[in-house]
């Protein structure tokens, strides 16, 4: 549903993301409140904002291969595991600066993510889930277990902060920077993508793969090129994560985290780039608040048992997670979809 | 001998992965969804007995009698208040209910049990048989016998009651099913209860010999390369895949480092996806334009 009175004459305007001046004063007001968040917001809410941040960046990986191309992947956490670790062993060894490590690490976990891409050759659907679901505890037992004395094993791996000239950027603030200009570009590049022809490749395999075949879409080509654009999204996200945290393990990337990039996908909406930004932000926000309120009620309730305030927050997620999948399945997005077209379409009913 | 030895105890352990696999085959041939709370309602079931055999001192029998209906009845409220409401959506939404029903399950064990480790009294025999030169645990022996009566018994359900026919029959096909008069809502029911009866056998018997915690849950984890290994819709499958991946499992232990043990099933499965996608006994499905 396109604004009213707004026509294409040609094909780069109907492909255009910005295409109204309402629109584009809503960009800059966004992009405005964004980048001066540091100004008004505390050390504990920005840390809050660039985890979920980083989580964004993981969860748009996902959204191109599973939301667009179809491809179910339960092992998204491990990819960025990946690129967390090759970006910490790069600076950390190599000496090479986050700048470069960045991409790099993104690049490795792209060709991680092409091996465990290649039984799409043969296997689909819910099989294909189940080979990624075998890297999310592959990859993580080989780092703990294999030339730990690259990998710190269980210890973790301590990171260098990011450096801009001479320079660390240890603050909050700073890294705020550096997470939320990734996640501008990389979200504009995952829009591109997925309006491109190659998200069109990507959308045709989804929805009918024999008839994308027939259409002489190359399947297999598209499917590997989907599964590395996801996992270089997981390096970078995992890469970010690194010189935040600067502390890092692979227990803190389990199954549980791949299955909630997946949820936070569902949640948002599959097969929108919007989605995967309002899915993360929902999913986060309820379980942050559940923390804080679980606390809240263990910190009046004295007499509960100290697991109570935990044994809440995990239940009441659980709720409404259920409720929302029983009375939104189609996610976040499609309810503002309809928003627009309502606010679109007003004064006229049809 | 030692290569036996393993072989052995992999079998004896395999009969019980086979058995979990068993509730989550069912599932998702009678409903098509991929349970990812099995591994959370085995554990809640296992601490439901716990709280009648431990915590009020009652009888054995009894617990695990009371361990099984409530397993049941927890399954046909799993199926009724979340997953019926989405059949028809697409297959993500369920996997992800199901994902929050473990967490719900993982929150209601938390707030009853404390995260507490439990151990069940001596309801098996204990000490090992020495047949030979190789040495049979009675804690995995008592096990795999519990387990393989109960295959049978379920072997027989499916193969010669209505009800168990019923079942096979919406498996196929849901509207075939509903034209010959079966009940499909009361078919899916029944099969989240016998999901969650089995689970609660599983976990007994997986909890009298490791203790019952909450990592008992995460056993479930273990076992999706079991199911895949079988065949997704194939019952005999499930038992030939529980006993393949104990014995691989073992003998990955036995020769190499035991943290192999961890990832060696999933290594089998990646290789049987490759060579063999449907599993060892899973039916083949052709696609036609």
């Amino acid at each position: 549903m396109q604004p009213c009175g707004n026509f294409s004459s040609n094909y780069s305007q109907e492909l255009a993301i910005i295409r109204t001046r309402t629109q584009w004063v809503f960009v800059i007001i966004g992009l405005l409140v964004l980048f001066t968040m540091p100004l008004y917001l505390n050390d504990p809410i920005l840390s809050r904002i660039n985890s979920l941040a980083i989580m964004i960046v993981a969860v748009l990986g996902l959204m191109i291969l599973t939301g667009y191309a179809g491809q179910i992947n339960l092992g998204q956490a491990a990819f960025v595991c990946v690129g967390a670790y090759s970006s910490a062993l790069m600076v950390t060894r190599l000496g090479l600066p986050f700048w470069v490590a960045l991409p790099l690490s993104g690049l490795t976990a792209g060709l991680v993510g092409l091996l465990f891409g290649l039984p799409s050759l043969r296997v689909k659907g819910f099989y294909l889930a189940m080979t990624t679901l075998a890297a999310q505890f592959i990859i993580p037992t080989l780092i703990a277990h294999v030339r730990t004395d690259i990998t710190g094993g269980g210890k973790g791996l301590i990171v260098p902060p990011p450096y801009l000239g001479k320079e660390a950027l240890n603050t909050q603030t700073e890294m705020f920077f550096v997470i939320i200009i990734t996640v501008v570009i990389l979200t504009f590049v995952a829009k591109s993508l997925v309006r491109g022809p190659i998200g069109r490749a990507f959308i045709a395999i989804r929805d009918n793969e024999l008839a994308a075949e027939s259409m002489g879409i190359n399947v297999f080509r598209y499917k590997l090129l989907a599964f590395f654009i996801c996992s270089f999204f997981a390096g970078i996200s995992g890469s970010l994560w690194a010189h935040w945290l600067r502390v890092i393990n692979y227990d803190l990337l389990t199954i549980m985290e791949s299955i909630w990039y997946l949820g936070m996908m569902i949640i948002g909406g599959m097969g929108s780039i919007t989605g995967a930004i309002i899915g993360p932000i929902f999913v986060y926000g309820l379980d942050q608040s559940l923390t804080w309120g679980a606390h809240e009620v263990g910190d009046v309730f004295t007499s509960l048992p100290v697991t109570m305030p935990a044994a809440i927050h995990l239940i009441v997620f659980g709720i409404v997670i259920i409720i929302f999948l029983a009375f939104e399945p189609r996610g976040l997005n499609h309810r503002w979809e309809v928003f627009k077209a309502a606010y679109r379409l007003t004064p006229f009913s049809y | 001998m030692d290569a036996v030895q393993l072989l052995v105890s992999g079998l004896l352990v395999g009969g019980v992965y086979a058995f979990m696999a068993l509730g989550m085959v069912l599932i998702f041939k009678a409903t098509g969804v991929f349970n990812f709370a099995a591994g959370h309602l085995m554990a809640l079931g296992a601490f439901i007995a716990v709280l009648i055999i431990v915590q009020l001192g009652l009888p054995i029998w009894l617990g695990v009698l009371v361990a099984i209906v409530m397993a049941a009845i927890v399954g046909i409220l799993a199926e009724r208040l979340a997953l019926r409401r989405l059949i028809g959506q697409p297959h993500m939404s369920a996997l992800m209910a199901t994902l929050a029903l473990a967490y719900v399950t993982q929150g209601i064990i938390l707030a009853a049990w404390q995260g507490k480790v439990y151990v069940f009294p001596e309801f098996l025999p204990t000490g090992s048989i020495n047949l030979g030169p190789i040495m049979i645990d009675s804690e995995l022996l008592w096990p795999f016998i519990i387990v393989m009566l109960l295959f049978g018994g379920f072997g027989i359900f499916f193969a010669r009651t209505k009800v168990g026919l019923g079942m096979r029959a919406t498996a196929e096909d849901h509207q075939l099913a509903q034209l010959k008069g079966i009940n499909v809502k009361f078919v899916f029911a029944l099969t989240w209860a016998i999901a969650g009866v089995l689970g609660t056998i599983a976990g007994i018997l997986m909890g009298h010999r490791l203790g019952i915690s909450l990592s008992l849950a995460f056993v479930g984890f273990r076992v999706i390369p079991v199911v895949l290994l079988g065949g997704l819709d194939s019952i005999n499958g499930a038992i030939i895949g529980g006993l393949i991946i104990g014995i691989v499992e073992r003998l990955v232990a036995g020769y190499f480092d035991p943290w192999l043990m961890n990832i060696a099933p999933f290594v089998v499965l990646l290789i049987i996806m490759i060579i063999r996608p449907e599993g060892l006994l899973g039916q083949k499905r052709i696609e036609r334009v």
